[in-house]
C-alpha cells in the first residue's frame, strides 16, 4: 500500500507542481521547518554537551557515595564537655563492617599534611608540593583513576604495610626526565622513602583533573604507621548497594559513629558528611530543566514553522479551487483530495525538516570536531551529541506536523463544492 | 435513464430565497441527444448541476438509470459522478501541468486503473477525437478545439451512461462548434446519451429535444425533426 503511495506517479506530479508554482514561497515556508528542527537539534545537542561536560568533570566518580568525617562535638554527652575534638579508628571502621549490610565499599582514608604549604616531596634535585592520601584498595572503586603503568595498592600492600607508591601524572611530570622510567624509583615525602608502584592519570576533566594528577597514593596502614596516625582514620569514603540510596547507609554509619564515640545523638555538627548521590541528582535535575526549556523553545520554533506550511497550504488550496472542482467532478473523493493535500504538506515539512537535521548534525559534528581538537581540556561544555533516538523522535515530530498542518488546509479542501470551484472562472 | 419529478432548489442570497427550480418534471431516454436551453437566470446551469449530481436538491425525485439520487454523501457522489457521468466544460477544465494523456485518462486514476493502463486506453479515445499526436502536449499548447476534443475524450473514458455538456461550444469559433458537434453525434449514435446545455439556436437545432427552460419551469419541450438534423449535416 504505502509503496503503491510512493510510486504513484500523477500524486507527485500534483506535489511538484503546487510546490514549484511559486518557488520563493515554498521555500521560505520550508525555511520555517527547517529553522525550527535545526534550532532544536542544535539546543538539543549543545544541552547534552554540557552535561557531558558537567558529568564527566566527575569522570567515573561513584555517584552512590558518601564522605564522613570527624568535626567537633557541639554539645555535652555522657560526662563530656561540649567542644570536644574526635577521631575516626580502624575499630569504628570494623564496626561498620560488620553491622551495616547495605555498605558496598568503605575505604578509611589518611591524608598527609604539608599539602598547600612548602615542598613535602624531593626526588633528588627536584621537588613539589602535592597531596598525599593513604588509600585502601577500594578508594580506587569509589574514584577510579586510569592507571598508566604499574598497579594499584592492593590488599598486600595494605597488609604488610609496604612502603610503596602511585604517583599522579603531574607529578611524575615534575620529578622525571621526559620518557624516564619510573616504576621501580624512590621518591622522599616528608622524610621517608618510598618505593613507585604505579603511574595514574585522572578520569576527570579541569579542576578536578589538575588536583587528581597532583595526588600521591600510598597504602593506608603505611601511611598510618609512617606518619604516626596510629590507628586513627582521617575520614571515610562510603558506598551503598545498588538498591539502597546512599543516605540510609549515610545515617546508619554516623548513628554507629555518634554511639562508639559517646556523642549525643542530637548533635549534628560532631560529624560531618557530604552525599555525592543528593547532589548529583540535584545537578541530574538542573539538566532535566534545561532539556525541558529546550523541548519548549525548540517545539515551539517549529510549531511557528508548521503554521506557516499550513498557512501556506491554505494559499495553494485556494489557488487550486478550480483544480480540486475538476477533480471531483471527474470522481475525486473527499479521501482522495484530502490525502492529497496532507502529503504534499508531509512532504514539504519532511524533506525540509530532514535537511534541518542534517545541518544540525553536522553543526554539532563539529563543535564536537573542534572541541576535541582542543585537547582534553574543554571545561564545562564536552561532546555535543544527538542521539539516534533523539533524531528518531524529531523525524517523528515532523511527520505528525505535517499532518497537522495538511490538517485545516485539507478541510478547507473538501468544503469546496465541485459546483462552486467550477463556476470560478 | 433520466427521471426528474417535481424538482425544487432555492439559493440563500443573503437573507433572502432565490427559487431557482420550481418544480421541473423531465424524462430523457437512453441514447438521446437532448438539449436544453433558457436566458441566463432560467434555471438551466443549476439543473445541469443536479444532473450531474454536483449539487443537491431540495424537493423531488431524481433517478439516474434506475438508481435514487438523493442525499448521497461526498464518497458516494464523487463514486456515481466517476462511473456514470461525463462531463465537458464551456472553459475545458483541463488540468494545466497534466498532459493531454493524463488529463484524458484522470478518470480511470479515482478508478484505480494501473498508470500503464488507464493511459493507453487514454491513447485510443484521444486517437477516436482525431488528436492522437497531441497526447503529449499539456493543455496551453493546444487549440480551443483541441483542448475540447481531449475534455470529450476524457468525458468518455469511464463508459458513462450520460455525457452532460454545458456551453461546450461557447468558446469555440462556428467551425470548430461545428465539428464538436459532430463528434457529440457520433458518440450519441453509440448509444450514449448526451445532454447539452446551449443558448445557441444552431447547437439546439442539432438535437432530437430541446428542453427551453424559463424562470425555473420548463416553458416547452420541442422536438426536431430528423429531417432537420439531416439538412444541417
Amino acid at each position: 500500500m504505502l509503496f503503491k503511495i510512493m510510486i504513484d506517479r500523477d500524486k507527485w506530479q500534483e506535489i511538484f507542481q503546487a510546490l514549484r508554482k511559486n518557488k520563493g514561497r515554498t521555500f521560505l515556508t520550508a525555511f520555517g521547518v527547517f529553522w525550527g528542527i535545526f534550532m532544536l537539534l542544535v539546543m538539543l545537542g549543545a544541552g547534552q554537551g554540557l552535561e557531558n561536560g558537567v558529568t564527566q568533570g566527575f569522570g567515573d566518580f561513584a555517584t552512590n557515595s558518601v564522605f564522613i568525617w570527624p568535626q567537633r562535638t557541639s554539645m555535652a554527652y555522657k560526662g563530656f564537655d561540649r567542644d570536644r575534638s574526635f577521631n575516626f579508628k580502624d575499630g569504628d571502621v570494623e564496626a561498620m563492617r560488620k553491622t551495616i549490610p547495605e555498605i558496598q565499599y568503605l575505604a578509611p582514608r589518611l591524608t598527609g599534611g604539608g599539602y598547600g604549604s612548602g615542598d613535602n616531596v624531593v626526588r633528588g634535585e627536584r621537588t613539589g608540593n602535592y597531596s598525599i592520601n593513604g588509600d585502601h584498595p577500594d578508594f580506587f572503586l569509589i574514584d577510579p583513576v586510569d592507571i598508566l603503568e604499574g598497579r594499584f595498592i592492593n590488599e598486600m600492600d595494605i597488609r604488610d604495610r609496604r612502603k610503596v607508591i602511585i604517583i599522579g601524572k603531574r607529578v611524575y611530570e615534575e620529578l622525571f626526565e621526559k620518557d624516564e622510567e619510573c616504576i621501580g624509583e624512590y621518591i622522599r615525602i616528608q622524610g621517608i622513602y618510598f618505593k613507585v608502584v604505579g603511574l595514574f592519570k585522572s578520569k576527570k576533566t579541569g579542576e578536578n583533573a589538575m588536583q587528581d594528577n597532583e595526588a600521591i597514593f600510598m597504602p593506608f596502614t603505611t601511611m598510618q604507621r609512617a606518619y604516626n596516625f596510629g590507628d586513627n582514620v582521617g575520614f571515610l569514603s562510603v558506598t551503598s548497594i545498588d538498591e539502597v540510596p546512599v543516605s540510609i547507609v549515610q545515617e546508619k554509619v554516623i548513628d554507629l559513629l555518634k554511639s562508639r564515640h559517646h556523642i549525643n545523638p542530637a548533635d549534628d555538627l560532631a560529624i560531618g558528611s557530604f552525599n555525592v548521590e543528593k547532589e548529583f541528582k540535584q545537578m541530574k535535575g538542573l539538566f532535566f530543566g534545561i532539556d525541558l526549556l529546550i523541548w519548549i523553545v525548540g517545539i515551539g520554533t517549529l510549531l511557528a514553522g508548521v503554521i506557516g506550511v499550513s498557512n501556506i497550504m491554505l494559499v495553494i488550496v485556494k489557488e487550486r479551487t478550480k483544480e480540486i472542482g475538476i477533480q471531483r467532478a471527474l470522481g475525486a473523493t473527499p479521501m482522495h483530495i484530502t490525502m492529497q493535500i496532507i502529503n504534499e504538506s508531509i512532504f514539504l515539512t519532511s524533506i525540509a525538516g530532514y535537511i534541518g537535521l542534517v545541518f544540525g548534525v553536522l553543526v554539532i559534528e563539529g563543535v564536537d570536531y573542534m572541541i576535541s581538537q582542543q585537547g582534553d581540556d574543554a571545561g564545562f561544555f564536552m561532546n555535543p551529541e544527538i542521539d539516534f533516538r533523539i533524531a528518531i523522535t524529531a523525524l517523528v515530530i515532523l511527520i505528525f506536523s505535517g499532518v497537522i498542518a495538511g490538517m485545516i488546509p485539507a478541510r478547507r479542501a473538501i468544503n469546496v463544492k465541485p459546483i462552486e470551484a467550477l463556476r470560478t472562472e | 435513464m433520466i427521471e426528474l419529478q417535481g424538482i425544487h432548489k432555492s439559493y440563500d442570497v443573503g437573507s433572502n430565497k432565490l427559487h431557482v427550480l420550481k418544480g421541473i418534471d423531465l424524462t430523457i431516454e437512453e441514447g438521446e441527444l437532448v438539449s436544453i436551453m433558457g436566458s441566463s437566470g432560467s434555471g438551466k446551469s443549476t439543473l445541469l448541476n443536479i444532473l450531474g449530481i454536483l449539487d443537491t436538491y431540495d424537493q423531488g425525485e431524481y433517478h439516474l438509470s434506475g438508481k435514487h439520487i438523493k442525499n448521497l454523501n461526498e464518497t458516494k457522489a464523487a463514486w456515481y459522478r466517476n462511473q456514470m457521468i461525463g462531463f465537458v466544460f464551456q472553459s475545458f477544465n483541463l488540468i494545466p501541468f497534466k498532459n493531454a494523456m493524463e488529463n484524458v485518462a484522470l478518470p480511470l486514476y479515482y478508478q484505480k486503473v494501473s498508470r500503464k493502463r488507464r493511459n493507453k486506453i487514454a491513447l485510443e479515445y484521444l486517437d477516436r477525437m482525431g488528436i492522437k499526436e497531441w497526447a503529449e502536449h499539456t493543455p496551453n499548447e493546444l487549440s480551443g478545439g483541441q483542448k475540447q476534443r481531449v475534455a470529450i475524450a476524457r468525458s468518455m473514458i469511464s463508459k458513462p451512461k450520460v455525457i452532460l455538456a454545458d456551453e461546450p461550444t461557447g468558446a469555440l469559433d462556428s467551425t470548430t462548434s461545428f465539428e464538436v458537434m459532430n463528434l457529440f453525434k457520433e458518440i450519441n449514435s453509440e448509444g450514449i446519451t448526451i445532454i447539452i446545455v446551449t443558448h445557441e439556436k444552431d447547437i439546439s437545432e442539432r438535437t432530437n429535444r430541446v428542453i427551453h427552460l424559463k424562470d425555473g419551469y420548463i416553458e416547452n419541450i420541442t422536438v426536431n425533426s430528423p429531417e432537420m438534423n439531416i439538412a444541417n449535416v
